[in-house]
């Protein structure tokens, strides 16, 4: 059977969550006996014009050349997934959905009327049909495995929808919520980075955005009541999956 | 010193039971302060013992601070249990290997060295009991948990205080435990230690220490602290839950509960009886090498309930439904008893609060009319 072809774009990122491919040191000849790397600029300049059977898609869509990018991929994968939380919720740059852009580019550039940009950072899927969201800012490279592995098996990957509080238990990491009163997004963040920051004695950033149907609301009447004001909530919210719709929403009532 | 079942002893410190314990090759796991809280591990000596240390419990909130005495045991439940120990959380069950005709199953082996639960809570060991039911009931054993459970020795720990999330009374399971330990520690009101022989292999142990034979003065000190600690409990189940919530599938309350609740899974993970599991595959880039793993859930995921087509617990409402109903009401149908031991860890550990006995109060208080199954909210 001929080895499957893989595709990795970028759009608006930082380019950490492909170079977690390229991370699985150990893995990573195992991967490319496996499938055939038809595109990947960080890795290699050959260039294939697709078809691909498994486009792995970085970064959010910020402006209108993008937006007809990720159409043409699209029509040229068989399989599209997107990884990381810019392609998943617009990462940090979604910022600019609650504020003026032209207020930024006018303040940031000399000729702002150089600057072409969406009033907007969204994710891949607000834009086309994505068959799998891979979480996190950065992706965990064990859930990339995984997700590399199971595509190739023919099977749903398994990444787990659940909370962080899920991972902190089965580490048997001590909540920092309760025993320290730590502000924590954990109770409606999705699992999956490896309980980096609670197992540290640190409250969840969030990185891997809204978990499934998450409750934000309580969580902040909570928050609040440790003492974090209005202003602080909502920032709270406004970090890496700042665009994830459950994490906007809430964020925009703490305004 | 001869010990025997039933008998009763004194002792200056838990020092001598530990170093007992090891040398008769027991690994003794036993509390620890460990981030801020009283978590369970390997104990050498007493002195990692957390002495000194108190909590401060309720719906959300633990503290442990220190409390300005030197005693050994007032704090209580932490945030961990021995499930921990007797039903990991990650356990691989297997792996096989894809051969020129086939596949090799290599099933694996449970390493469990023979280790002493050391400070188990008259709450706990009514957890370990409840759980000894679901994975070994006569019909069906758990090979690996039965291969643990043999070796596994109980030093209980009376009770001397409850936090104010405990309710063991109102559970019938503590705060005094009569039995199912080896031996039990009371520490008593002036220092020192009544302790009880539960067992032959506790005799044994007790034969390798230097005890008093305890009088009946000392045994009426130990029944005191943990009748003192009995009447400190705050909060109480109401008798009649069981029978309640089948009647009150279609309460308004649970939708006032589902408002508050974060599905987070956080009471289900710290409960002490909470025994669901997820089977997971894993298999490597090759496709030669699987491996099939056992890891604890919860029945507040999404995928708990998933069946050809998708999940039948979709909302919110509907997951704390079954946990409580379970877990107070339709437990008692499948394995004889309730599910609840009255620890409290579902209450502090609840990052908002939700507290299981004002829940129930809440049903005691309005019953509802009983339930029309067809209409409930998935």
């Amino acid at each position: 059977m001929a080895k499957l072809k893989l595709a990795v774009w970028k759009f608006a990122s930082c380019d950490g969550c492909q170079l977690t491919l390229l991370d699985c040191e150990d893995e990573l000849l195992e991967i490319a006996g496996a499938l055939e790397i038809a595109q990947f600029l960080e890795a290699t300049s050959a260039i294939d014009d697709g078809p691909y059977d498994i486009s792995l898609v970085e970064g959010s869509i910020t402006t209108a050349h993008d937006a007809e990018r990720i159409r043409a991929i699209r029509e040229k994968s068989k399989v599209l997934i997107t990884i990381g939380a810019c392609a998943t919720a617009g990462g940090i740059q979604s910022l600019r959905n609650f504020a003026d852009v032209e207020a930024f580019t006018s303040a940031v550039y000399a000729h702002p009327d150089f600057i072409s940009t969406l009033k907007t950072s969204t994710a891949i899927s607000d834009h086309v049909t994505v068959d799998f969201e891979l979480r996190g800012c950065p992706v965990s490279k064990h859930q990339l495995l995984e997700l590399i592995t199971a595509t190739l098996a023919g099977r749903m990957p398994r990444v787990p929808k659940v909370s962080q509080c899920t991972e902190c238990k089965l580490n048997g990491t001590v909540c920092v919520m309760v025993a320290k009163g730590t502000p924590c997004l954990g109770p409606v963040t999705q699992a999956g980075c490896g309980n980096l920051c609670p197992a540290h004695g640190r409250g969840c950033y969030g990185c891997f955005g809204p978990k499934e149907n998450p409750n934000p609301q309580a969580l902040s009447a909570q928050l609040a009541d440790l003492g974090m004001a209005s202003r602080e909530l909502r920032d709270f919210y406004r970090t890496f999956n700042a665009g994830a719709p459950a994490f906007a929403e809430e964020s925009k009532s703490h305004e | 010193m001869t010990a025997r079942t039933g008998g009763s002893f004194i002792l200056d410190d838990p020092a001598p039971l530990v170093d007992a314990l090891r040398a008769d090759g027991w690994r003794v796991i036993g509390p620890r302060e460990g981030d801020g809280a009283i978590v369970y591990d390997e104990i050498e000596t007493a002195a990692d013992l957390p002495r000194g240390f108190v909590d401060e419990q309720d719906g959300g909130h633990y503290r442990l601070r220190e409390s300005g005495n030197d005693r050994w045991f007032d704090y209580v439940v932490g945030p961990q249990n021995w499930k921990k120990w007797l039903f990991p959380a990650r356990q691989k069950l297997w792996s096989a290997t894809r051969t020129a005709d086939g596949f090799d199953i290599d099933p694996e082996k449970v390493e469990f060295p023979k280790t002493a639960l050391f400070g188990t809570r008259a709450c706990e060991i009514a957890a370990i009991e409840i759980q000894d039911r679901v994975f070994d009931n006569g019909d069906f054993a758990d090979a690996g948990y039965r291969h643990r459970r043999e070796n596994t020795l109980i030093v209980a720990v009376q009770c001397a205080r409850s936090a104010p999330t405990c309710f063991c009374s109102s559970m019938n399971t503590g705060p005094r435990a009569e039995a199912g330990f080896d031996i039990a520690l009371t520490e008593l009101e002036d220092g020192g230690f009544f302790v009880e022989c539960g067992s032959d292999r506790g005799a044994e142990i007790l034969d390798r220490i230097d005890a008093t034979a305890a009088d009946a003065a000392a045994e009426e000190a130990a029944q005191a602290v943990t009748e003192q600690a009995a009447q400190m409990q705050m909060r109480s189940m109401p008798e009649n839950i069981a029978g309640l919530l089948k009647d009150s599938l279609d309460h308004p309350r649970w939708a006032e509960v589902a408002d508050r609740c974060l599905s987070c899974a956080n009471c289900t993970l710290a409960c002490p009886t909470c025994f669901c599991s997820d089977v997971e595959d894993v298999n490597d880039l090759s496709g030669d090498h699987t491996e099939r793993w056992r890891v604890w859930d919860s029945c507040f995921s999404l995928d708990f309930s998933y069946i050809h087509g998708g999940a039948v617990r979709r909302s919110t409402l509907s997951r704390y439904r079954q946990w409580m109903t379970h877990k107070l009401s339709s437990w008692h149908d499948q394995f004889d008893t309730s599910g609840c031991v009255g620890c409290g860890r579902c209450i502090t550990w609840c990052p908002v609060g939700i507290d299981i006995t004002e829940e129930a109060a809440a049903f005691a208080a309005e019953p509802a009319e009983p339930a029309d199954a067809g209409g409930l909210e998935t």
